[in-house]
């Protein structure tokens, strides 16, 4: 009873001190019902096995915990990258750092513009996805973003976009609490490439509703900034047609408390999903958290997740990740792996593999390991004439290969690679 | 080049073992010296106390190259003083390719002694034609290091990996293991290419038919920790037809 005293009263208090923006009909409709399933589900306490490794408090908390702003001088991601720019400073669109809201092939909008508006496509998935993907395991944050989300990004692809999507998050404020929800619906046969950078906010909730129509390209790479004391709890919900495909990945640096979760609906005959990550921790403070869920429900569908962390310095690190499999999800290819490099004694990693699976013939396999630098490969660097700290990097770096290798665009890729040189040369 | 005095050792994590006890040897610049012995005679372990591996722990004598002491270096310093190890076996590192590796050991290396940093180009210039005359292709240069190499590629890419280092002091743990002999004569050839007035080898092997492709001007034989017997070619040829029973007997 205790418990479930505790809950109800962290989900008033928290609930009380939200506001839910004003919007059309249909949108306010959304939000109600959002609201209603926090209230019924109730908000996330240590004692809720989804949370039993990463401690929700400071999400749950009705005052964002205050982060300090940091800046180590790298300047923005992927400024050579021919894109169209959108940038929210603690929460809030600006306008003048970003571009026309246009593009070839595109339709965007502001969320806070399209809930104006009585007709509007995206009134189909703002809030849908969310909700189907909170079964069967609740997801009380992302209930919450749909119901009191000021804005974000709503996003239409009808034919192959050339130029990426950049959404550039800064964080200005040291006790800003942001909350944005973006809808992508990318059409038959259109291709669409995200990109997320920056740490946003003190506290940032976002939530990404994608609707991938058959035969339809969604590629997401984000980057979650460098601030040590911000928090993140994210939410992806994909859904995906026939013959569509989806690749996300993710790479986290630094953050006390970061909690992404990945929720993967394979509607469709041959969909293809890849979802992957890599984190890198530095000190006891530092919890990442990757929570996966990818339910196959068509033929042939083919799920990959692939999530690395480096974690030293007392630093926490897990992943729980899931492949369901429903009745007549035949030819099923599902794979998983989940890896942790601990660079000493002090640091963690928590790992949850599931597999549940109703088809007869389906091909899963999953792996999670724990490991140190290995050792002989460190002498034989060593012997060669690499230092020390040269030589762990390079095989830090390695370690991280396997992840860095889902990111199809290579320059993309190579960018995240420098980044993380630079994170492991400023330890050395 | 190489001055070994009384070297004795044993296992870190094990006082009781005691590997090497009492081994001298003496090599100067220029001279191929050739250490042959029975399995667990301490022959792989020298290397690996000479080039600075974890594990084992000194507890009298010496090693010196070129009057410095090597003991008292980090391996990747005793690198850079000159010494190199051609590995038994040769590790596999998923994920960091063999260019990126050789060119950032070379330029530490060179760093480490107060030289320039070879440039890119000059650096791919070089490689390409020292991996030729060891008939490594230029997709082995790519991938990752050793990852999916045979036995035979593994030991020319350390050999490969000499000759962008330019050593003063190499030590070839039985290099002939794994190879057939159409490879083991690839990689004896790339070894004699490198031999100079200047430069030393210390040749570690279970036969003699390495010695065939790699003649030595010394050989020992090393048996309980200590070399019991030195001389010429010849005494390869003795082992090669008796066996070390008879000289372990002689010794005791």
């Amino acid at each position: 009873m205790a418990v479930a005293q505790l809950k109800l009263d962290t989900t008033t208090n928290r609930l009380a001190a939200v506001t839910v923006p004003d919007g059309a009909v249909w949108a306010q409709a959304a939000r109600s019902d959002a609201l209603a399933r926090v209230s019924a589900m109730g908000l996330p306490t240590r004692r809720d096995e989804y949370w039993k490794y990463t401690d929700p408090a400071s999400l749950v908390a009705v005052d964002a915990p205050a982060a300090a702003l940091f800046d180590n001088g790298e300047g923005p991601l992927f400024a050579g990258v021919d894109k169209v720019s959108l940038v929210f400073v603690d929460g809030v669109f600006d306008a003048a750092q970003s571009d026309d809201l246009t593009g070839t092939g595109l339709e965007i909008d502001q969320l806070s513009t399209v809930t104006q508006t009585d007709i509007h496509w995206a009134k189909d998935i703002y809030g849908t996805l969310e909700e189907r993907g909170q079964n069967p395991v609740a997801r009380p944050f992302a209930a919450l973003n749909t119901a009191i989300a000021t804005d974000g990004i709503v996003i239409r692809a009808t034919a192959a976009v050339t130029k990426p999507v950049h959404i550039t998050y800064l964080h200005q404020s040291t006790t800003s609490d942001v909350t944005l929800h973006h809808v992508v619906r990318v059409e038959e046969g259109a291709s669409l490439t995200l990109l997320e950078t920056g740490p946003g906010a003190a506290r940032l909730n976002t939530c990404l509703e994608a609707d991938i129509a058959n035969t339809g390209q969604f590629h997401h790479i984000r980057v979650q900034g460098n601030d040590h004391e911000r928090r993140a709890v994210t939410h992806c919900f994909a859904q995906l047609g026939t013959e569509s495909v989806f690749k996300s990945f993710t790479l986290t640096f630094n953050g006390v408390m970061t909690r992404n979760e990945c929720v993967i609906d394979m509607r469709g005959d041959d969909a293809i999903a890849h979802v992957a990550g890599a984190c890198v921790g530095d000190g006891d403070d530092f919890h990442h958290d990757d929570t996966v869920f990818v339910t196959h429900d068509a033929l042939r569908g083919e799920s990959r997740q692939v999530f690395k962390k480096v974690l030293r310095n007392g630093a926490v690190g897990v992943f729980q990740g899931k492949i369901l499999v429903k009745q007549g999800a035949q030819k099923t290819d599902g794979y998983q792996i989940s890896q942790s490099l601990l660079l000493d004694d002090d640091s963690q990693f928590l790992a949850k593999p599931e597999l549940e699976i109703y088809a007869d013939d389906v091909a899963c396999s999953h792996g999670s390991t724990t490991g140190a630098i290995d050792e002989t490969a460190l002498f034989y660097l060593r012997s060669r004439g690499v230092p020390l700290h040269t030589a762990r990097n390079l095989l830090t770096l390695s370690f991280l290969a396997e992840a860095l290798a889902e990111i199809e665009d290579e320059t993309l890729a190579e960018e995240l690679q420098t980044r993380l040189e630079g994170w492991l040369a400023r330890r050395a | 080049m190489l001055e070994i005095n009384n070297l004795h050792a044993e296992l870190e994590d094990d006082s009781e073992v005691t590997i090497l006890k009492g081994l001298s040897l003496s090599i100067k610049p220029g001279e191929v010296h050739a250490i042959m012995g029975p399995n667990g005679s301490g022959k792989s372990t020298l290397s690996y106390i000479l080039s600075g591996k974890d594990g084992y722990k000194v507890t009298d004598g010496s090693a010196t190259l070129g009057g410095v002491d090597l003991l008292d270096m980090e391996p990747e310093e005793r690198a850079a003083a000159g010494l190199f190890l051609a590995f038994q076996y040769p590790v596999e590192i998923p994920g960091v390719g063999n260019m990126t590796f050789l060119r950032t050991a070379v330029n530490a290396q060179r760093k480490a002694r107060g030289q320039e940093e070879m440039s890119a180009g000059d650096f791919l210039k070089e490689v390409r034609a020292k991996a030729k005359e060891l008939q490594i292709d230029a997709d082995m240069l790519k991938r990752p290091v050793n990852v999916g190499f045979s036995g035979g590629e593994k030991k020319r890419n350390e050999i490969l990996q000499m000759a962008m280092l330019e050593p003063k002091m190499c030590i070839l743990d039985e290099t002939d293991s794994g190879l057939d002999v159409d490879a083991m004569k690839l990689v004896a050839d790339g070894v004699n290419a490198l031999r100079s007035d200047n430069r030393s080898f210390l040749v570690i092997t279970h036969y003699q038919r390495l010695l065939d492709h790699i003649k030595p001007d010394f050989v020992h034989i090393l048996s309980g920790g200590r070399i019991i017997k030195s001389g010429g070619p010849e005494l390869a040829l003795e082992v090669e037809n008796n066996g070390y029973a008879d000289l372990l007997a002689g010794a005791a």
